[in-house]
């Protein structure tokens, strides 16, 4: 009863707002020419990364707490002193495997640096450079090449909020004289490049950690 | 000088939360209370100055990157905001008062593994900093950014019971969570495709003055943003993640919770429905109305039924914040007299200030006596005197007995609905204030019963010191809860009447 | 019919399945894949209807990639929460509405 019902409702929905879609006229709002306008300002030459980094750097800013948040919710389940933590997995078998781990995870550094590089004229960025370095993290682990991670030490926790920290003081620092996150802008280039950097390496921290601290634990695989 | 201080509390009520999370985190698990204390302390400030500011020289803006919207992203603080930041701030700093002295105890139990406070600092303080971003935001999408960072920081601290069912409330209030946020998501995913913009300034005229073929569209967002919305603030019939999630955390958690996170979500709702959604939801107002009433009758009910303590106070939040609803309908009726919008952030703050200190009281409660059946609170009067008094205050605000900022909400919520006529609304809310006594009283007629002797004895060999800190912290926000009707009520609604 | 726009309405019947499954499923795992399906519906809608016209918008896009990123977090910790569970309990799905009430 209740699947019918809802598979019902969630059926008419579709129907009811595809057919509205439709015949959606054009919006009376465009945003595309003020943004082309802003981007001779904005220190980049990608559009997107603009919006990200510039224009709408503020959601981008509480989005890389909401990330920390899920960090920290995710240590929150993971109770502390389990003994299997600091184990190494025993899951490689296969000599191959560790073997092309070594080979791609250098090659992953240097794929990430180049993509962080690029996100200022063409799709990259902070964030898929790094994802490529999480990437990294994981496969080492699942190579049998590194240890899983437990609770983190003052290091590692440094190196969690390293990048939110830069982007908070470079966010804050133009309140002296001026907004939020206002740039100035001689220096608005230099500075995004300086918050992807910081973000890079955080982001990669974070989510590997989001991995590898629930990684091999409590039997389960 | 002071005017440029004001300039900066919106960005620094947001970036001060933010970089004590992030330095609470570093300073690792269960350290930091100091830090977010102290932040707190000066955000209250911020949040005190820029109430003033706003009530002498209205709304107070602040365009992030300097763009302005619809390109950037505004903060706006006019009279609600403000009204809501100082409710936040205030809470905050007398919960971390309590909190510190709550977990200083826990830590001190050696077969306690529950990690409820290791990671308290850092989330908490992630919360408000979510909080005072999402009342200070013009732009829908930077909101769902900070529904977002509000919900799952909410999420972890539930979670930090570490209890198998408190890993489940959890959970059932995460699956909640996201559903909600999704279609919020979807809706503004639409009014971005039908108006070209997500800044609230530039959409309430667009859609005022849509063309028909858009209006269909607007109104699908429009539902779907409110319904995400409702969902998250628990409004009856969608408060079913509540009770446990409210119920059954550590009780700072169960504090901030119920006092301020689900405030969060009712204030966005009632900012769209009254700004740029009004034109596309005036025929729905009855709605959440009939819903608030009916939470205000069904949680009373519960409340009265519930066996355990922190449940019991849970369920009376699920009625308590049917009053933020009924309103809705007679806002947009009243153009006389005190602004409706004024009367629910009343009924807000004292219900957030009242059911803080509840919390903090049921928590010390159970500290003190080890269990939580409300049958359990028996003799609790001769022990813990100060909390028990603390309990009874917040009881007198939830219940509206005069002089609290309970009475004076509920006085002019009634004064409001006669004006209209709308009798069956005195009825209820006059039900509500009925069924909440009983309630509130089922936990002093126990508390003031007398144990025998022995028992009396062996209860006092168990018992473990709650810090007194903590139990004043309490009674702070209770006494506020009572003096709100006295000082503040009046400069409250200027406030808020002021500017909506 | 432009491809901006049919992205837009594949969104919107991914995002009634998403929404229907996450209703209807118990598996919490099934549950997770549902939120995501949902998102991800929710995230076509904002791209594919603002470039119905054929020309890309930017802002949207990089609205969809601060929309992954927050899927990806609560993602995460639904995963962990969910882990947490079994290890606890060995159950895979919530206990029933209200149980855990008391």
């Amino acid at each position: 009863m209740k699947r019918f019902a809802v598979s019902a409702a969630a059926l008419g929905f579709a129907f009811w707002l595809i057919s509205a879609l439709l015949n959606l006229p054009a919006t009376l709002i465009d945003l595309r020419p003020l943004l082309a306008e802003a981007i001779p300002k904005s220190g980049v030459a990608h559009p997107v990364t603009a919006v990200l980094l510039n224009t709408r750097g503020y959601d981008t800013l509480l989005e890389i707490a909401v990330l920390l948040v899920a960090l920290i919710g995710v240590l929150i389940a993971v109770p502390p002193g389990n003994p299997a933590l600091s184990e190494r997995p025993a899951t490689a078998d296969d000599a191959m495997v560790p073997a092309l781990a070594r080979l791609v995870a250098p090659l992953a550094v240097f794929f990430a640096i180049y993509v962080l590089w690029a996100g200022a004229h063409r799709p990259g960025g902070a964030f898929q450079a790094a994802a490529i370095l999480a990437a990294a993290l994981v496969l080492l682990h699942l190579a049998g090449l590194t240890a899983a991670w437990s609770a983190p030490t003052l290091r590692l926790r440094i190196g969690l909020i390293a990048g939110f920290l830069i982007f908070l003081a470079i966010a804050a620092a133009p309140l002296l004289g001026g907004m939020l996150l206002q740039y100035p802008p001689a220096l608005v280039g230099t500075l995004i490049l300086v918050i992807e950097s910081g973000l890079t390496i955080s982001l990669a921290l974070v989510l590997a950690g989001l991995f590898l601290l629930l990684a091999d634990r409590g039997g389960v695989r | 000088m002071i005017e440029h201080l004001t300039h900066l509390a919106l960005p620094l009520l947001i970036l001060l939360p933010l970089t004590s999370a992030a330095l609470a985190f570093a300073l690792g698990p269960g350290r930091g209370a100091s830090l977010v204390i102290a932040s707190s302390a000066l955000q209250l400030l911020l949040a005190l100055l820029l109430a003033a500011t706003i009530g002498s020289a209205g709304p107070s803006h602040h365009a992030a990157g300097g763009w302005g919207a619809p390109l950037g992203i505004d903060l706006v603080a006019d009279g609600l905001a403000a009204a809501m930041l100082l409710l936040t701030q205030g809470v905050a700093l007398a919960l971390f008062v309590f909190a510190r002295g709550y977990f200083h105890q826990d830590s001190q139990d050696a077969d306690h593994w529950a990690p409820a406070g290791r990671y308290f600092w850092p989330l908490a303080s992630f919360l408000v900093a979510g909080m005072n971003a999402l009342y200070l935001s013009e732009d829908i999408f930077n909101l769902y950014v900070t529904l977002e960072l509000v919900g799952l920081a909410a999420v972890g601290l539930v979670a930090s019971g570490g209890g198998a069912t408190q890993t489940a409330a959890a959970l059932r209030y995460l699956f909640a969570a996201i559903l909600g946020s999704g279609a919020y998501l979807l809706g503004v995913a639409l009014l971005y495709g039908s108006y070209g913009s997500v800044s609230i300034a530039a959409l309430t005229p667009a859609i005022a003055a849509s063309a028909p073929a858009v209006t269909t569209v607007a109104l699908v967002a429009a539902l779907l943003m409110v319904t995400g919305l409702l969902i998250k603030s628990a409004l009856f019939p969608f408060h079913f993640w509540l009770p446990p999630a409210h119920g059954g955390s550590p009780a700072p958690v169960s504090a901030l919770l119920s006092a301020l996170v689900v405030k969060a979500s009712i204030y966005l709702v009632l900012r769209l429905w009254l700004g740029p959604l009004q034109p596309l939801l005036a025929p729905f107002a009855w709605l959440p109305a009939i819903l608030g009433a009916s939470a205000i009758l069904w949680g009373s009910w519960q409340a009265i039924r519930a066996e355990r303590l922190k449940l019991l106070v849970a369920y009376s939040t699920v009625a308590q914040l049917g009053y933020l609803f009924i309103a809705l309908p007679l806002a947009a009726a009243s153009t006389t007299g005190v602004a409706p919008v004024a009367i629910v952030t009343l009924q807000a703050v004292a219900h957030g200030l009242a059911k803080a200190a509840m919390f903090a009281a049921a928590g010390i409660i159970l500290h003190a006596t080890g269990r939580d059946r409300v049958s359990d609170v028996a003799g609790i009067a001769e022990r813990l005197p100060l909390t028990l008094f603390t309990f009874a205050l917040a009881g007198v605000s939830l219940m509206g007995l005069p002089p609290s900022g309970g009475f004076l909400a509920k006085w002019l919520l009634i004064d409001l609905a006669l004006a209209q006529g709308q009798w069956w609304l005195v009825a209820v809310i006059i039900a509500g204030g009925l069924l909440a006594a009983v309630y509130i009283f089922r936990v002093l007629r126990q508390a003031f019963l007398n144990l025998p002797e022995a028992e009396i004895e062996a209860e006092h060999q168990k018992a473990r010191v709650v810090p007194r800190s903590a139990e004043w912290a309490a009674f702070a926000l209770a006494a506020s809860s009572i003096l709100l009707g006295i000082f503040g009520g009046v400069p409250l609604l200027q406030l808020v009447g002021g500017s909506v | 019919m432009t491809t901006g726009l049919l992205f837009a309405l594949t969104g919107v019947v991914l995002f009634a399945a998403g929404a229907a499954a996450l209703l209807l499923v118990d598996h919490l795992l099934r549950r997770v894949l549902a939120f995501n399906i949902m998102g991800s519906g929710a995230c076509l809608v904002l791209v594919g209807l603002a470039q119905r016209n054929g020309v890309p918008d930017p802002v949207p896009q990089a609205m969809v990639l601060t929309g992954i990123v927050v899927a990806v977090a609560a993602t995460g910790l639904a995963l962990a929460l969910i882990r947490r569970l079994h290890a606890q309990t060995g159950a895979t799905t919530l206990p029933r509405d209200g149980a855990d009430n008391d």
